[in-house]
């Protein structure tokens, strides 16, 4: 059959934690049945930690919630067998499977800021359900809740007991959470997605609190995640999930270092690493899931794979054993054999020296504060200190990256800098021309050439506009265009300029997937002909191989047409891949700037060191950062970072400025490079190991 | 939390002077001349009995000052003597306005009742025959017309079947409960009244859900409405991995949360019942604010159509005030 094997007996006596065979499920919908999950198969032991991994759509959260049958109405299980221990979990009784559910199988979601109910305190959402499976009495599950929200590292966890959610911070909400899902000391934890919507240095932490269970208590985890190293982080094994398939199935470190499966391979391949040459382009794969509600007969990645023969076509490859304990669903690979490297990609163009002309944009001094309005009539107003003297200046050529954990001012500096914001002091240069305070008529002959890129290719695009509508739109209203016919062309150029068919003016924003869409931003930003491009988080909503897509396309586009571009972004791997120069932000502040290349080889400013080192990525010696970012509502003495810093001595009571500390970096630190911690020794194989056999 | 309701406390005081400011100065800028409908065309043609009349009723003096012994009688609980019945217009209220605070009241305790399971039910077995069934029911109680359904109940209960008593709130012969507060139901308990408790009741129940019906229907339908969307939020998954029972789920999780809406209406409702029990209270021989109401203002009234006004723009106050403190109830985040 399809998709099943025959697994090798267990020497063990007790049957796994939970054993998955060939799971099938569907959703109802009015255009047919749609397969989300199609003969998915895995098991999961005491004390081992599985990771499921897919990009959206491929069917890894619903396999998540049909492992505790959390299904919503229109979605059904059809096929297949999921074991918990022996006990055939779809055969429940809906008083068994409650019985079951958050006692000794538990479940964490992705979202914490909506998984927590906003009128209940945290210590009954905590213990309402160890009470309720009859494990404590009331009483004692109170002790116990506020010894899980500590074990959970939840600060002050007295007090937070008696909280609601909504006086937390995301990082908090998902510590909490984690506490629900083990309160019960669950012998099964899955956990979907739990730090997707977490800062890096958070994550961090959260990751390591998963690593904590499996190890001191034996949980067996199932972790489902966009992100290979996350994943690689914290599992041991991984099933690659592709259309509602899994396609491999093996130890995590031999799939990053050599993937059996074609799209296994382009998923490895398309994440940026910080360990890749700088400026090397990604290796992207093109097309897009199939449409699940027409599946290709043979293989389903045939259409896409750069690997097929003429058997993918017309046969659909079964699960087979490719290695000793690997699976895929691939032909190619059948035999054995490994996939080709991706070809080493040309070294890149050196970057333009950069000369002694002056800067394209310039920040000189920035601050800008939002004064929020008043709680009452004689409350003081309060002022969140947004951006806290920013000094950036952006070359000819140069793509510049700043980064930092949200609400560190990231995106108000982009929207300083292309003036969609007014600052509250300091001043704005483009081109040479001070443009602070300059009225939108003033502003309006230079905005073509000072062009903006959104973060959400959903929301950026006016959906009752063609895109077509949508390019001609700018190129009219600046006059760009003799006639609508010539700008018609213009539009048809454009879109072949980002990889699009002229064709697809016609077409409205929904009929486009994200990453199509982010090229229609892309191109809009273009239509212009712009000198610089300030990107907020432009790749951040999109899977990682149309990630690399549109990276490869901006850089392409840089090239070609010599823009310059600030390239805002919270994912560090990806600024390394993309950028000449870094600006790490902290509390508004720039905290070390210098040359991508070095900052990531040798970061200077101990939160960098943090922050580069909290990146989850197999092989790599990690600092967890405790605390979370000060409120920005008042900003603390001296150093801002002192709080959180292991290197902080009594003269970071005085505010470091940001000085050069080396030739062209630049650092706001009292004692730069004092931090540099202990190498630990690190559990996951490394990916270095493997490839050099 | 306690800044909170002194905060809500102090909005409503403010507000209450504001609506005794606006509704003396409509009432009084407004055309339309009381000396015509009280003193009829013969002695309205006469210069001096007019005059004597206007100073009697303290019409000749300018607004200002009228305005200034308005609120000084309003401060030592004094509405003024009506124009109409020559009784202080608080003695009129105090006459009337239990029969509809009573009647309001229930029609209002009614609506919740059936409302909200309703919606809940409804919302739970989305599109089962409860759903359908609820969906039938909030769209003839909103649709029907009161006189009409008024009618209808009359007919049917009281003159065909013969199970429900005629109008009125009490049997004709019978005498009214003894009691301080003029709510027959509690003043008869208060005297230890037991017929006349039933008889109170029973006088009610067609009035009451006459009254009720549309209220039934807005409340179901908003419930459902919340509720639906309550179910679907994330922390309902949680629950259910929890391995909470389903009715835990709704009742504990759920529903605090969809109640926030249905508070709101509520508020809003029970302050409609008020003021605009007229039909049902005509109907049903309801010697009530509604029809006290309505001959004051054909008769052009001002210090009882004044006194009503404030009674009933007090009443929505009290009750926003009721709204805003259950919203800080329900919901943690209001409370700041």
């Amino acid at each position: 059959m399809d998709g099943s094997l025959t697994t090798p007996p267990t020497t063990t006596l007790d049957p796994p934690v939970l054993e998955v065979e060939d799971l099938r499920t569907v959703f109802l919908t009015d255009a047919g049945v749609v397969r989300a999950v199609d003969g998915v198969s895995f098991r999961v032991g005491a004390g081992e930690t599985l990771g499921i991994v897919g990009e959206s759509g491929s069917g890894k959260s619903v396999t998540a919630l049909s492992l505790l049958r959390l299904l919503d109405e229109q979605a059904r299980i059809v096929g297949g067998t999921i074991r918990f221990k022996g006990q055939d979990v779809l055969a429940m009784r809906p008083a068994e499977l409650r019985a079951w559910r958050g006692d000794q199988a538990a479940m964490v979601f992705q979202d914490p800021m909506t998984g927590l109910n906003p009128v209940l305190r945290i210590l009954r959402q905590v213990t309402e359900h160890i009470v309720s499976h009859g494990r404590m009495p009331p009483a004692e599950a109170r002790q116990r809740g506020v010894g899980l929200l500590r074990r959970m590292g939840v600060a002050a966890p007295e007090r937070a007991a008696a909280s609601y959610p909504h006086q937390f911070s995301g990082g908090m909400r998902q510590r909490v959470m984690l506490a629900i899902g083990v309160a019960n000391d669950p012998a099964l934890l899955i956990a979907d997605e739990p730090t997707t919507a977490l800062d890096v240095t958070i994550q961090a932490q959260i990751l390591d609190l998963l690593r904590g269970l499996n190890e001191e208590f034996g949980t067996a985890i199932v972790l489902v995640s966009h992100d290979l190293g996350v994943i690689a982080s914290v599992c041991r094994r991984v099933v690659v999930m592709y259309a509602g398939e899994a396609v491999e199935e093996a130890a995590t470190a031999e799939v990053l270092a050599d993937p059996r499966h074609p799209y296994a391979w382009a998923l490895v391949n398309a994440v940026p690493r910080l360990d890749a040459p700088i400026g090397a382009r990604l290796t992207s794969i093109e097309g897009m899931p199939p449409d699940p509600l027409h599946l290709p007969q043979g293989c389903r990645f045939e259409p896409r794979c750069p690997f097929k023969i003429a058997r993918c076509a017309t046969e659909h490859p079964p699960m087979l054993e490719v290695a000793p304990g690997r699976r895929a669903r691939c032909w190619v690979t059948a035999d054995g054999r490994s996939l080709p490297r991706p070809a080493v990609p040309a070294t890149p163009a050196a970057p333009a020296a950069r000369d002694a002309a002056p800067p394209l944009l310039e920040a000189r001094d920035l601050v800008k504060h939002f004064v929020l309005p008043r709680r009452s009539l004689f409350a003081p107003a309060e002022k969140v200190h947004a951006v806290n003297g920013v000094d950036i200046a952006l070359g000819r050529g140069e793509s510049l990256g700043v980064v930092g954990e949200s609400g560190c001012g990231k995106s108000t500096l982009a929207r300083l800098l292309t003036r969609l914001h007014e600052p509250t002091a300091g001043s704005v240069l483009f081109e040479g021309r001070d443009i602070t305070h300059a009225s939108p008529a003033a502003l309006r002959p230079l905005r073509p050439r000072l062009q903006m890129v959104f973060q959400d290719p959903y929301a950026s695009l006016n959906p009752r506009m063609t895109v077509g509508e949508i390019l001609v739109e700018p190129i009219l209203a600046h006059g760009r265009a003799a006639s609508r016919q010539a700008a018609r062309e213009r539009v048809g150029e454009l879109l072949t300029t980002v990889g699009l068919k002229p064709g697809f003016a016609s077409r409205y924003p929904h009929e486009f997937s994200g990453g199509q869409r982010q090229r229609v931003s892309i191109a809009r930003a273009l239509a212009l002909d712009p000198a610089a491009v300030v990107a907020d988080e432009p790749v951040s909503a999109l899977d990682v191989n149309v990630q690399a897509q549109v990276l490869n396309l901006m850089q392409d586009l840089q090239q070609r047409l010599g823009l310059s571009y600030l390239f805002i972004a919270h994912d560090l791997a990806v600024v390394r891949a993309f950028c000449d120069r870094v600006a790490v932000m902290y509390l508004g502040r720039i905290v070390e700037e210098g040359p991508a290349a070095e900052i990531f080889a040798a970061p200077l400013h101990p939160y960098t060191v943090a922050l580069t080192s909290a990146i989850p990525e197999p092989g790599r010696q990690r600092v967890v950062l405790g605390g979370e970012p000060p409120s920005t509502l008042r900003l603390p003495e001296g150093c801002a970072f002192r709080a959180r810093c292991p290197v902080a001595r009594a003269a970071c009571a005085e505010p470091p400025p940001l000085r050069e500390v080396a030739p062209g970096r630049r650092a706001a630190c009292h004692f730069p490079g004092d931090f540099a911690p202990h190498p630990t020794p690190v559990r996951s194989a490394s990916l270095a190991d493997h490839q050099r056999r | 939390m306690a800044r909170y309701i002194g905060k809500r406390l102090l909005l409503a005081a403010l507000m209450a002077v504001l609506a005794s400011c606006v509704i003396f100065l409509i009432a009084n800028l407004v055309p339309g001349d009381p000396v015509l409908a009280q003193l009829g065309d013969v002695a309205a043609s006469d210069p001096a009995i007019v005059a004597r009349w206007r100073a009697k009723w303290g019409l000749d003096l300018p607004l200002w000052e009228r305005y200034g012994i308005f609120l000084t009688g309003l401060l030592h609980g004094d509405l003024g003597i009506s124009i109409a019945t020559h009784r202080p217009v608080l003695d009129d209220i105090r006459q009337y306005a239990p029969a509809t605070i009573e009647l309001a009241t229930i029609a209002f305790l009614l609506s919740l009742v059936i409302g909200i399971p309703l919606g809940i039910a409804a919302a739970v077995r989305r599109d089962g025959w409860i759903d359908s069934a609820a969906r039938a029911l909030s769209l003839l109680g909103v649709s029907a017309p009161t006189f009409w359904l008024a009618f209808m109940m009359l007919a049917i209960f009281y003159g065909g079947l013969g199970w429900a008593p005629g109008p009125g709130r009490i049997d004709p012969i019978a005498f009214p409960p003894e009691g301080p507060t003029g709510l027959f139901l509690i003043d008869s308990i208060w005297s230890g009244d037991w017929e006349g408790f039933q008889d109170s009741l029973a006088h009610l129940v067609l009035p009451s859900i006459v009254l009720a019906a549309a209220t039934i229907g807005l409340i179901t339908r908003t419930t459902r409405a919340a509720m639906l969307d309550s179910l679907q939020q994330d922390y309902v998954r949680v629950s259910r991995a929890k391995g909470l029972h389903e009715w835990a789920i709704i009742l504990r999780h759920a529903l605090p949360n969809a109640l926030v809406p249905v508070v709101t209406l509520g508020g809003l409702a029970y302050a409609n019942l008020l003021a605009g029990a007229v039909m049902t209270e005509t109907v049903f021989a309801w010697p009530g604010l509604g029809r006290y109401t309505f001959t004051s203002a054909a008769a052009l009234d001002f210090p009882a159509i004044v006194g009503i006004t404030l009674v009933v723009s007090i009443t929505f106050l009290l009750v926003n005030l009721a709204v805003d403190l259950s919203y800080a109830l329900l919901d943690p985040r209001v409370r700041r």
